[in-house]
């Protein structure tokens, strides 16, 4: 690990913590993190963690360019990862179906798989919470088994159905609200991902495994069955 | 003490000074776009620069008083009238019970910015009131719609009495400003010929702007980087899809992105471009980081 501090704005530094897309990095991201929070105080305006980069905005009253690089370099001394355990385990119910995931059989194609055997090898493994962004509540986890792996539609859809599971390359996201957007739709869960009240159920760091649930449990758990062709 | 809405118009929403430390969870800033000019619409009235008011994108908007209220109006001016008479913008104004406000097309600037005493009233969710449709946050309502046809707004302040902003003060939306931009980001990664092209050519604001992003047409602008991994973007941030036609991203930007930028626009000028009509020609320069900083701190403490 070899940090970096680059200028993106007038009030935001980003800190580069690695250079690729890994799960090993996550307690080192986790750990920078919680001590930018306390190395910045009152002066943070927003902290945006990705995958492998802190972007850190203070607030220009309190800090100039030079303090906010010294807070950084001080809060990075003596870096170490969060423990392993640092994440919460969440099972998120999924109803993998034809009616509610235009893209189930175009990746059983695509994979030479059949539509079963898409469904398990997707939840055959726990995933990576890495980042959230793109919208409230929208996690991006991976990595996907690369038979599975899929690059987005190259039109992205104006209108995805809320609770929407989808796969982009080796990344794979539940879309938390109705929005417009271009992965592949494999399924729907009923789970509440995001809340004003409450924030986001999914933090980078968590771990995500995905239970196949029948129709009628998926309507029990709160579930909108309504077909992906109407939801349109 | 209400205000109702009989029509909405193209787009009118109530807008603070957007949400701040939420972007972690995926929830966009948000808040008024031509911060100046909210914040001066709310100066006149002797509220908190940051207090909730109606940003009038276009216009359409049309509302009338169930109340006698003193209101301020700054920003873009949309041909306003009270009752057919037309009303400019830049200062505080009486308007009587039953009295009609309207709003018709822009005469010059895109965002015109209406305040009332002590600030419209609206639920607050994660910091502030701002209206983002996409993300069902805000509004009067907290569903994040736009105002629309029967809306009531009320606000808790007393009137004070009308002024107008000495003229030193009113930003000129006339002048072509070249818009500032602190370099930074993947700037590196662009090719030299894109980077005398960036600072040296006339860009032409694209039909395709909002308040996620406004499209800027001209020269094919070329980044070597094949690829970049996601990462949190700034307000003002000048992304380069891969057409080679920059984006400004705005207040209700996503949080991360994966396009290459070449640094951000200053807040001034984010504020500058928000008043900008399709079809305004602009120059992009550069600015200091030292420099930039001073003189938004300047605006800050002179106002």
């Amino acid at each position: 690990m070899t940090p970096r501090i680059e200028v993106v704005g007038i009030d935001s530094l980003i800190l580069r913590l690695f250079d690729s897309i890994d799960e090993a990095h996550m307690p080192w991201m986790l750990a920078a993190a919680k001590r930018l929070r306390q190395a910045f105080g009152a002066a943070l305006t927003d902290l945006v963690p990705s995958y492998t980069t802190l972007l850190v905005q203070y607030d220009l009253l309190q800090l100039d360019d030079r303090r906010a690089r010294t807070l950084i370099d001080e809060a990075l001394e003596g870096l170490t990862p969060e423990a392993g355990d640092a994440g919460r385990c969440h099972d998120v119910p999924v109803w993998y179906d034809r009616r509610v995931s235009p893209e189930l059989e175009t990746l059983a194609e695509r994979s030479g798989l059949s539509v079963a055997g898409v469904i398990e090898t997707h939840c055959r493994q726990s995933y990576q919470v890495f980042a959230l962004g793109f919208a409230p509540g929208f996690a991006f986890m991976g990595l996907v088994e690369p038979i599975l792996a899929t690059p987005r539609l190259s039109t992205p859809r104006k209108r995805v159905p809320a609770g929407s599971l989808g796969i982009a390359d080796r990344q794979t996201a539940i879309y938390p609200q109705a929005s417009p957007g271009g992965w592949n739709l494999i399924g729907r869960s009923p789970l509440r991902l995001f809340d004003p009240a409450d924030g986001s159920l999914l933090q980078p760091g968590d771990r995500v495994r995905f239970m196949p649930v029948d129709r009628a449990e998926f309507i029990r758990l709160g579930g909108d069955d309504t077909p992906f062709e109407v939801t349109r | 003490m209400s205000l109702l809405i009989e029509h909405g118009g193209t787009l009118a929403t109530l807008q603070d000074g957007g949400r701040h430390g939420v972007r972690h969870l995926g929830v966009t800033q948000g808040g008024a776009a031509d911060w100046i000019s909210h914040g001066l619409a709310n100066a006149l009235l002797g509220n908190p620069r940051q207090a909730a008011a109606i940003e009038i994108t276009f216009g359409g908007l049309t509302l009338v008083a169930e109340s006698d209220v003193c209101l301020a109006l700054c920003g873009a001016d949309l041909d306003a009238t009270i009752d057919g008479e037309p009303l400019r913008p830049w200062r505080s104004f009486r308007l009587h019970k039953g009295q009609r406000l309207r709003f018709a097309q822009p005469r010059q600037g895109v965002r015109a910015y209406l305040a009332a005493p002590g600030g419209f009233e609206a639920p607050t969710m994660l910091g502030s009131c701002s209206s983002v449709l996409r993300e069902g946050l805000g509004g009067l309502r907290g569903d994040g719609r736009p105002l629309a046809e029967g809306d009531r707004l009320n606000w808790p302040g007393v009137s004070p009495s009308p002024r107008e902003l000495p003229a030193a003060q009113i930003p000129d939306f006339g002048s072509p400003a070249p818009l500032s931009v602190v370099l930074g980001a993947q700037i590196g990664d662009f090719t030299g010929q894109s980077l005398f092209d960036a600072f040296n050519s006339d860009w032409e604001v694209d039909a395709r702007a909002d308040r996620m992003g406004v499209r800027l047409l001209g020269p094919e602008l070329r980044c070597t980087r094949r690829s970049m991994i996601s990462e949190g973007v700034p307000l003002g941030a000048l992304q380069v899809p891969a057409d080679g036609q920059p984006i400004v991203l705005l207040n209700d930007r996503q949080t991360i992105g994966g396009y290459p930028r070449l640094g951000a626009l200053t807040p001034l000028s984010v504020a500058r471009l928000a008043q900008c009509l399709p079809g305004t020609r602009l120059r992009l320069t550069p600015v200091g980081l030292d420099i930039a900083q001073r003189q938004h701190r300047r605006w800050l403490g002179a106002t």
